[in-house]
This record gives C-alpha cells, structure tokens and sequence, in this order.
C-alpha cells in the first residue's frame, strides 16, 4: 500500500493537471492554485526536517572534531545567529522591514557574499570560454568562428571596420553577420531543443501517470 | 489649498454639465460623456478625437468572471497625429451610468480584459481617448471625449478551451498513443532499438572510477523543488546511479537544496541500495540538505569540491547561473563530470565545463537508458517517432510557406 497510494495520487493530481489544459471552467481553473496551495504548506513543514538535517550533521562534525570541522562550526554560528536575531531581536512578524536588525544582517552580511558568489560566475565564463572555443577539432573551430564574429558583431569596433575601415556592402557588416548567426541557426537550434523537451517531459509524465516509471516510491 | 479647492468647486458650480461632444478637462478623475470636471485654470489642451466604435464581448476561453473591451483607435492616435496619452474605460450595469474607471490602456493599444466582473451581469462600456500635459505646478491634466456606448455584455465561463482542444490536443493524442504503443510493444518482449546516448554509456565508468580512486562520487539532482519535471527526472536518475554505486561499493554523497527533495532522495537510495543487497552500505546521511539559497548552495558545494576533491559529479535537474560555478570548479579539480538539464540557458556552460552533457530530452531518456527496462525504453522509442511527426510536420510547413501555398504556422499557437 505505501506504494500504491503514492503511485495512485500521483496519476489522478497528473490527469487532473491535463484535464485543467483543456477546460477553464471553474472548479477545475482552480485544480493548480489547489494544489499549489498543498504543496506550499508540505514545503513549509519539510523547511525542518532539512534545517535539523543539516544542524544535526553539522553539530556531530564538531562534536567528533572530523575534518574541516570549522566549517561546520561556522554553519552553526551563522545558523543560529540568523535564526535568534530574526525571531526575538526583529519585531516579531515584521522582521523584513527595513531597520531591524535581522535586515541588517541580510544587507551587510548575507547580500554581499551572494553577489560575490554571483560575480565569481564572471571569471567562470572566461575559462570556461577559453576552454570551449580552442580550435581542437571542426566542431570548434566552426563554434569559434561563430562566437568571434557574434562577439566583434556587438560592439562598435566590428561595423566600425566593415563599415567605415573596410566599406563593405551593408549585408557584409559585422553587426548583420552576428544577427544571422544569432536569428537563424541559433534559433532553429534553441528550438529543436525545445521541441525535444517538450516530448521529454510528456514522455516522462506519461511514464509517472501511469505508474511505468516509479523509482521515486519507496516500497518497503 | 484651501482657496484652490475652493475656486474649483465654484466652476464645478458654474459649469456642472456639457454635452457628450464637449472636451473635458479632468485631473486623473474619470471622463464620462455627461460629467466635466474643471481645473483651476483651464490649460491650453485640446481633447483628442473620440473614439468612435467601441464592443464589449465575453472574454473566450476562460473561467468567466470576464470581459474583453475592443475600439478602434482614436482619429489622433494614429501615424503623425499622436495627441493621445492613454485610453480610460468605463463602465456600468445600466446603460444610462453611472460609469466608474475600470482600467486604461496606453495610446496604440486597442483591447483591455475587464476581470472584475460578475458572471451573468450585462455591463455596458464606454472608452475615452485622452491626451494629458503637465501644468507648471507639477499637476497632470487630461481632456477627453468618451465614446458612445458599447453593447450589452455579459461574462460566462467556458467548459472547453477551444483553441487549445482544436489544436494542442490532436498532437497530445498522436503523440501519447505513439508512446503508450511501443510501451505496449515493449511489453511483449520486441526487442526495440534505441539510439545511443555518449553521456549515459560513461555512467558506469564514472562510477567505477570513483570506487577504484576511493573518493566521492557527488550526485547533484538540480537546484529546484520536487514540482519541476527535470527534479524529478534527477532524483530518478539518482536511483539508477545509486544502484550502481552500491555495486561497485562508491561513496556516494548526495548534498540537496531543497528539504522534499532530500526526504524523496533518501528513499530512493536507500531503495536502490535494498534492491541490490546492500541495506549495510546504506547510511541516511548519503543524502543531506544544505541550503535552499542558490548562491550559498553553489558556495557550499564548491568548498566540498575543493576539500573534498571528489573522484565523479553528477548534475541532473534544473539548473540556474549556478551551473557555471559549480561546473567550472569541478573541471578544476580534475573530476569527472557528467550533466544533464532542460534548462537551454545553462546547456553551453554545462557542455563547457563537463566531460559529457545530456541535452534537454536526453535529460528525461536518461533514467530508462540506464534501467534498460523494456517498457521504459518503449516509451522513449515513442518519444523519438514523435519526434519524427514533429520533424515533417515542420519540414511541410517550411515547404507550404517558403512555395507561399499555406501559412500553417497559425495552427501552432495558442
């Protein structure tokens, strides 16, 4: 039965869900708000078990001085910071408005350190970039050209040289070559992919519905 | 203040009404046909051309509680002649007012939904083309003229959506008989060829080559919650993967961002590590949560990596700009790194930085890939003829276009 219950509700809330594509009238138009409702309030509860989860291993990597435990401590400190200030020190219910001190901790602490982390992505993409477009192969040398002429394409300096350098006829400017490229075949490859997806998903909710696919219920 | 409310209500005295023709002068109040209201000083504005046809319909498709408004544009809204600010739409229960402001619309547009309605109720409308100018004190005056009134309209919910029923559902029902028939076919033991995927015949390698370095094997099923199709598909994956792992004895560490996602994950593994006789390997901590919050996530996860220096990543799920951060410090430290996401704006980061990535679909192929069960791989069989429907269907409508016989690209949206 732990089993069979999962599996049964999965494939009537599915249906359901499908059912509501079709047919706006009004209770089904509500089917997603109700369930959207129900899978918020689980969430709301699930919120503890994984805060504990992470608490409880935190605590006994400390406890037990394993490896790289300060950092488990950090976690700890930070956990518990947050959640006391936020709770007793920030006017109740109203911790978000500007001025309490759980928001003082969001701006100066928490904000910063995010939009570090976020920033480290552009230092990524140059190395990834770097490794991507070295002419190994066809494959990327074509993907090189396509980038070099997309990039040179966007900024001034590339019309500047066709246009003004070069005096190209105006379908030979670099800005209309990274267009093409970005219009045409970019486009047709973004959406056979989107295609793909799409049957992807259907494919895989079709499986779910009809209790084909089930590695996500437990059995025992 | 007090002096200017009183100089305007003394001209509201001394001219409380015009004829529907008549400009108005209002400051962001309502403009009906039968009610003016005056500024202090009059300010040179001239009242646009009125809008001259105006029809109000139940809006189709939909729940009810709705009703669709359309005009034709204002005789000063079009090319060269732009002395319009905006549109004020109007409405009442009666025909003969009074009219309160529903909504506005901004010059050139010429429909507005009305959802504040109640089924079965007639409403009648009335659109005012207004031009507007600021006065040197700071304060936006508009003039305008409403137009005659629209018909009756009443709003009513509909039981089919007819334009997604005529064309969405021929394709859901050519699409999934395709798929339920090669997993009827599959069922009864027909050998079906599947296209390879490189991606998914390195998993077991990956695997073992966590094992024989004795380092970690990290599964990563994507940044968001059990709701998104591809959280699923990672955290299915994972029972494949975690399958193997108890195989070939791996360390398998599965750190997730979202507390659902841990409590299903952790049933999944230690199913997989059940089925394979291995309930001893099995440890609850295999799965942990660390953060919902994208950034501190992907922090979290690069400290591993680089303390940890596993031997084998997997990512499989939604990814967002964390993909990069993640994959780039992966590469970094030499893992072997295999990705898979629908995501199509994290797909060049992750083929970047990974050794193997499944593209969008192969993302959701993977799991019967790697179950190699017949009726699994069935339905994938039917996803790819399906994918062979959609191929011609395009190819026939490049050809109907590009020959200019038909443009069928209208049958597609919805």
């Amino acid at each position: 039965m732990k089993r069979e219950v999962p599996l049964i509700i999965t494939a009537v809330v599915g249906i359901m869900y499908i059912f509501q594509y079709f047919v706006p009238h009004e209770p089904v138009s509500r089917f997603s708000d109700w369930f959207s409702d129900w899978f918020g309030i689980i969430q709301a509860f699930a919120i503890w078990l994984g805060a504990l989860n992470l608490m409880k291993l935190s605590l006994l990597k400390v406890a037990r001085r394993k490896k790289d435990w300060m950092y488990s401590l950090v976690t700890i400190i930070g956990f518990a910071a947050i959640f006391i200030v936020g709770i007793f020190f920030s006017r109740g219910a109203n911790f978000q408005e500007p001025g309490t001190r759980f928001m003082f901790i969001y701006d100066n602490v928490y904000d910063p350190l995010s939009s570090t982390m976020f920033a480290l992505l552009g230092f990524f993409v140059a190395s990834a970039s770097y490794r991507a477009f070295r002419a190994r192969n066809k494959e990327a040398t074509m993907l090189l050209l396509a980038a070099f002429f997309v990039m040179l394409g966007r900024v001034p300096v590339g019309d500047m040289i066709t246009k003004e350098w070069l005096q190209l006829p105006h379908w030979l400017w670099l800005s209309n070559w990274a267009d093409w490229v970005m219009n045409i075949p970019n486009t047709a490859g973004q959406r056979a992919i989107m295609i793909g997806i799409a049957l992807g998903i259907m494919s895989t909710s079709l499986r779910i519905i009809l209790g084909i696919e089930r590695t996500f219920v437990s059995g025992d | 203040m007090m002096k200017k409310a009183l100089s305007i209500s003394l001209f509201l005295l001394v001219f409380p009404v015009c004829g529907a023709a008549s400009p108005a002068w209002a400051q962001d109040a309502p403009v009906d046909s039968t009610t003016v209201v005056v500024a202090e000083t009059p300010p040179q504005l001239e009242a646009p051309a009125p809008v001259v046809s105006v029809e109000a319909q139940d809006t189709p498709d939909d729940a009810g509680k709705s009703i669709t408004i359309s005009w034709e544009l204002s005789a000063d809204d079009v090319a060269g002649r732009r002395n319009v600010t905006k549109y004020i739409i109007l409405r009442s229960t009666s025909p003969d007012g009074p009219f309160d402001t529903v909504g506005s619309a901004t010059a050139g547009m010429t429909t507005l939904t009305d959802g504040q309605v109640d089924n079965g109720v007639n409403y009648y409308y009335k659109v005012a083309a207004l031009a507007g100018k600021f006065t040197p004190a700071g304060e936006k005056l508009f003039a305008g003229v409403a137009s005659p009134l629209s018909g009756a309209a009443k709003a009513s919910g509909q039981w089919f959506h007819i334009i997604r029923t005529a064309r969405i559902l021929p394709w859901v029902l050519v699409i999934g008989i395709s798929i339920l028939w090669f997993i009827n076919v599959a069922k009864k033991g027909k050998d079906l060829y599947v296209r390879p995927i490189a991606g998914l015949a390195e998993v077991e390698q990956a695997v073992g080559r966590a094992t024989e370095m004795g380092r970690k094997l990290v599964y990563i099923p994507g940044t968001q919650d059990m709701d998104n199709v591809q959280t699923l598909a990672g955290v299915t994956i994972l029972g494949r993967i975690a399958k193997l792992a108890a195989e070939y004895d791996a360390q398998l560490d599965v750190p997730v961002s979202r507390s659902l996602v841990m409590i299903t994950s952790r049933e999944v593994v230690k199913e997989a590590y059940l089925n394979v006789g291995r309930p001893d390997a099995f440890n609850e901590d295999i799965v942990r949560y660390l953060t919902d919050d994208q950034f501190g996530y992907a922090a979290a996860l690069d400290g591993l990596f680089v303390r940890e220096k596993p031997a084998t990543i997997f990512y499989m799920g939604a990814f967002y700009a964390e993909s990069l951060i993640m994959a780039e410090t992966g590469n970094a430290i030499g893992a072997i790194q295999i990705a898979g996401t629908a995501n199509a704006s994290q797909l060049p980061f992750f083929v970047a930085a990974c050794d193997y990535t499944l593209i969008g679909e192969e993302l959701f192929a993977a799991s019967a890939y790697l179950s190699k069960e017949p009726k699994l791989l069935g339905s994938v069989k039917g996803q790819d003829v399906a994918k062979v429907l959609i191929l011609i269907a395009a190819v026939a409508g490049l050809l109907l276009g590009t020959f200019k016989i038909a443009d069928i690209s209208g049958w597609f949206q919805v």
